[in-house]
């Protein structure tokens, strides 16, 4: 990869948007469960999670005893990152007023005034930017301090208002954060102010810091780069080449600088001290604005030194590049106009990761791409992408989902058909077994009730076995039969039945208290037995309802899902016609005035040809006349 | 994007714009009135997020239909992976086994990896199971920092009640102190 692509792909993942901070380990399941998708660019997916989840949240009765209440704040702030990363504004906007309207702490009413001023800063809504920061009110999170003040800032230098930005950002001048960040902004917003001389020193303290990271290190390299314009417009030329021999040479404003740096030095009539900045530039990318600048400059700086014949081979090289280059614009326009560049977008190995854009011009068999890099810098024209590509994965996911509908309709089905036959039958059992179990519940029931009865009432008879019962009768029976006979035998009979008669009462009032133990012994037993039996009702019953339900009531949600999926991929459809159509529209303007700068410069280099050999014929013919 | 921006800014000096905050999707700080272009673009723009927004609503629903109709909660388990926090071993796969079956097979890819050392939980598994004790098996293979070999195989027992079941495994290495795969259940 070169170098200049390495740098705007780090650019690219550093413009990836707030990462929800995680302070602690994640507590609940499906917040992790977001983040998840989220780190790895998921975001429909992410978003989808989320959403759900704090919908559930919101409708518990006792949302406190759930796990979300740990991260909900957190949460409700990345739904609303998730949503501006998925390029969603106006959901993401919402979502963060939904915060900022709450009944939440101080701190983080803040810090969601502070992304709700982002968001309108992105969207060059700059009034709602400043009343959003207007909101901010007590305590402010430490982390996001430095960002709120950098923010306002921007905002200033956005509506004119460089003296305030001045001021804003000379507080910040410390913080290490953003050092580099500020201290170019302030250089710029001192030019704004039309404080040239400030302005020219800030910058070039700018251009001087130490700096480690990729960003840190590009925007030293702009600092020193717009130093270098200002003080060669200003004709201080010679400084004009120090600042811009600090940029980099492998960054990412390399080119733009060489090109400067050589045009400083024929600025101070140096044509041979041009030559090594623009000899570097001319062997760099030929599809680069600067170095087929530098196709021109290098063979005019020959001619200036006189070297004719030298410059004469330049121009033409130049030339055959140009021509060269215009057949590649051609072929890219052919490209565009043939769909390919849409087909190149929507490839996957373009959209491994977030540096897609950047990568498109190495991929194979694509020119449609080479020239388009200016074009894919812009915000309107990368959105345009991107959504292009989302509403490519819409499609795909639309696809999908309505294969999925059908497949549930099959399950549907064959649900219907596997149970349909044997519930009938398992009903009609169940309802058998149901009424036997019901009335011997009953009659525990019952039992139950008379043994607590019993407790106050003793009722010994209650507690006799079949045999006592029996005996209790057929004494009874004896009894009644002797009747009132005063007979001898009668008498004896009846003293024998009144005895026995009394023993058995004997035993059971004697026994009465350990036969209610042990009465209350079985019943509990008992209980055990309908627990079990309580259980697998209940379990049966689950399973009943479960074969109901997993095959009734389905028939118009699905229908009604599979209307809105229709209409949603007609929408798609549509919507990826215009855009497409847009962006080839867009690219195609580019291609042609990039193709007309190409035939410009073309002339001037067949001019310069053309010129180079007159002069070289002249002082040949010069030296052959001396 | 930053780089864009500045690059984009170098143009025209006397029109310089600030650089914004690193992590801002802006490139522009202050841009002339858009063109019929733009205009149009953005009209796009606010029907894709129109659209964007019904199929994720789609999406939700679609989402419960399939939770309904193939994982009830009445039989539904569901496994999630996380690693602990810091931890800095390299997952490479899981295997888990419920009452002897093998129910997923996950190989980890880099950005899957990266996405859970940022506090990323994966659902691994989503599946049903009958009320009662049920037996997972947890096969762990991953690589540590040394660049050793790390393998484990942990055997829990989990109940399945009415409700959903869900199992939290957090894997981690030797070096992170703490237990190679740690059981939680809800």
């Amino acid at each position: 990869m070169r170098p200049t692509h390495a740098f705007i792909g780090l650019c690219l993942i550093l413009a990836l948007g707030p990462q929800p901070a995680l302070g602690d380990d994640v507590k609940d399941l499906f917040f992790g469960e977001a983040l998840y998708h989220a780190r790895q660019g998921q975001y429909f997916e992410a978003i989808q999670r989320l959403d759900t989840e704090l919908a559930q949240y919101h409708g518990l009765d006792e949302p406190k005893l759930d796990t979300l209440q740990y991260h909900v704040n957190e949460a409700e702030f990345s739904v609303g990152d998730f949503e501006l990363e998925y390029r969603m504004h106006h959901r993401a906007g919402r979502a963060i007023k939904r915060v900022l309207e709450g009944n939440v702490e101080d701190a983080v009413r803040n810090e969601a005034a502070f992304r709700l001023a982002r968001i309108h800063f992105q969207k060059d809504q700059f009034d709602d930017a400043l009343q959003a920061l207007g909101r901010i009110r007590g305590p402010v999170p430490e982390q996001i301090k430095v960002d709120v003040e950098f923010l306002r800032a921007n905002i200033y230098m956005a509506t004119g208002r460089p003296g305030d930005a001045v001021e804003v950002l000379s507080r910040l001048q410390n913080d290490k954060s953003l050092s580099g960040f500020v201290a170019y902004n302030l250089g710029v917003a001192l030019l704004q102010a039309g404080r040239q001389k400030d302005a020219v020193e800030q910058l070039d303290k700018a251009g001087q810091l130490t700096a480690d990271d990729p960003a840190g290190l590009a925007i030293r390299d702009k600092a020193n780069l717009v130093l270098g314009a200002l003080l060669f417009e200003s004709g201080d030329f010679e400084r004009a080449t120090k600042s811009l021999d600090r940029v980099r040479i492998d960054g990412p404003f390399s080119n733009q600088a060489l090109l400067r740096a050589g045009w400083a030095e024929v600025s101070a009539q140096q044509f041979d001290r041009a030559l090594v900045p623009w000899n570097i530039l001319a062997n760099r990318e030929p599809t680069d604005i600067a170095v087929q600048e530098a196709m021109l400059t290098v063979p005019h700086a020959y001619a200036s030194l006189k070297l004719y014949g030298r410059s004469a081979v330049l121009y033409g090289r130049a030339l055959e590049l140009f021509s060269n280059q215009i057949k590649r614009v051609d072929a890219s326009t052919d490209s565009v106009r043939e769909g390919r560049f849409l087909k190149a977008l929507i490839r996957e190995e373009s959209r491994e990761d977030q540096t897609w854009v950047i990568r498109l011009r190495s991929l194979p068999g694509a020119p449609e791409t080479y020239y388009l890099m200016e074009l894919m810098a812009s915000h309107d024209f990368q959105t345009a992408l991107h959504n292009y590509l989302d509403l490519e994965d819409l499609r795909s996911k639309l696809m999908a989902w309505q294969t999925g509908l059908d497949a549930f309709d099959d399950i549907i089905r064959l649900r219907k058909q596997n149970y349909d036959p044997l519930l009938p039958a398992v009903d009609t059992q169940f309802q058998e077994l149901d009424s036997r179990m019901r009335l011997r519940l009953e009659q525990r029931k019952h039992l139950a009730e008379r043994l607590q009865t019993m407790l106050t009432a003793p009722r010994p008879d209650y507690l006799a076995t079949a045999d006592e019962r029996n005996a209790g009768e057929r004494i009874a029976r004896i009894e009644k039969q002797l009747g009132n006979s005063d007979s001898p035998e009668s008498l004896a009979l009846r003293e024998r039945a009144a005895r026995l008669k009394g023993l058995l009462t004997w035993k059971l009032e004697t026994e009465y208290q350990n036969r209610l133990s042990a009465a209350y012994q079985h019943l509990s037993e008992l209980n055990t037995q309908i627990d079990i039996l309580t259980r697998q009702y209940e379990g049966f019953v689950r399973a009943r309802q479960a074969a109901t339900h997993s095959y009734v009531g389905y028939d118009a949600q699905i229908a009604q899902l599979r209307e809105r999926a229709r209409r949603a991929l007609e929408r798609v459809d549509t919507l990826m016609a215009q855009q497409g159509h847009m962006i080839e529209t867009v690219a195609i303007k580019q291609l042609q005035a990039r193709r007309e700068r190409l035939v410009a410069q073309q002339t001037q280099a067949r001019y310069g040809v053309a010129d180079s050999y007159d002069r070289t014929a002249r002082v040949q013919s010069g030296v052959e006349g001396h | 994007m930053v780089a864009l921006a500045l690059a984009l800014a170098f143009a025209a000096p006397r029109a310089l714009q600030a650089a914004p905050l690193p992590g801002d999707n802006k490139t522009d700080a202050k841009r002339p009135d858009p063109t019929a272009e733009q205009q149009q673009m953005r009209g796009l723009d606010e029907q894709v997020q129109e659209v964007k927004s019904d199929v994720l609503s789609i999406g939700a629903e679609l989402n419960q239909l399939e939770e309904k109709l193939l994982y009830p909660s009445g039989t539904q388990v569901a496994v999630f992976v996380a690693l602990v926090k810091g931890d800095e071993m390299r997952l490479d796969a899981v295997r888990l086994e419920i009452d002897g079956q093998l129910v997923a097979h996950y190989i980890y890819s880099a950005k899957e990896l990266e996405a859970l050392r940022k506090g990323g939980v994966q659902r691994i598994y989503v599946g049903n199971v009958t009320t009662g004790e049920h037996k997972l098996n947890v096969f762990v293979d991953g690589k540590l920092k040394a660049g050793t070999d790390f393998s484990r195989t942990e055997h829990f027992t989990f109940h399945k009640e009415v409700k959903p079941k869900l199992v939290e495994l957090t894997v981690g290495g030797p070096d992170s102190g703490k237990t190679p795969i740690a059981f939680g259940e809800l």
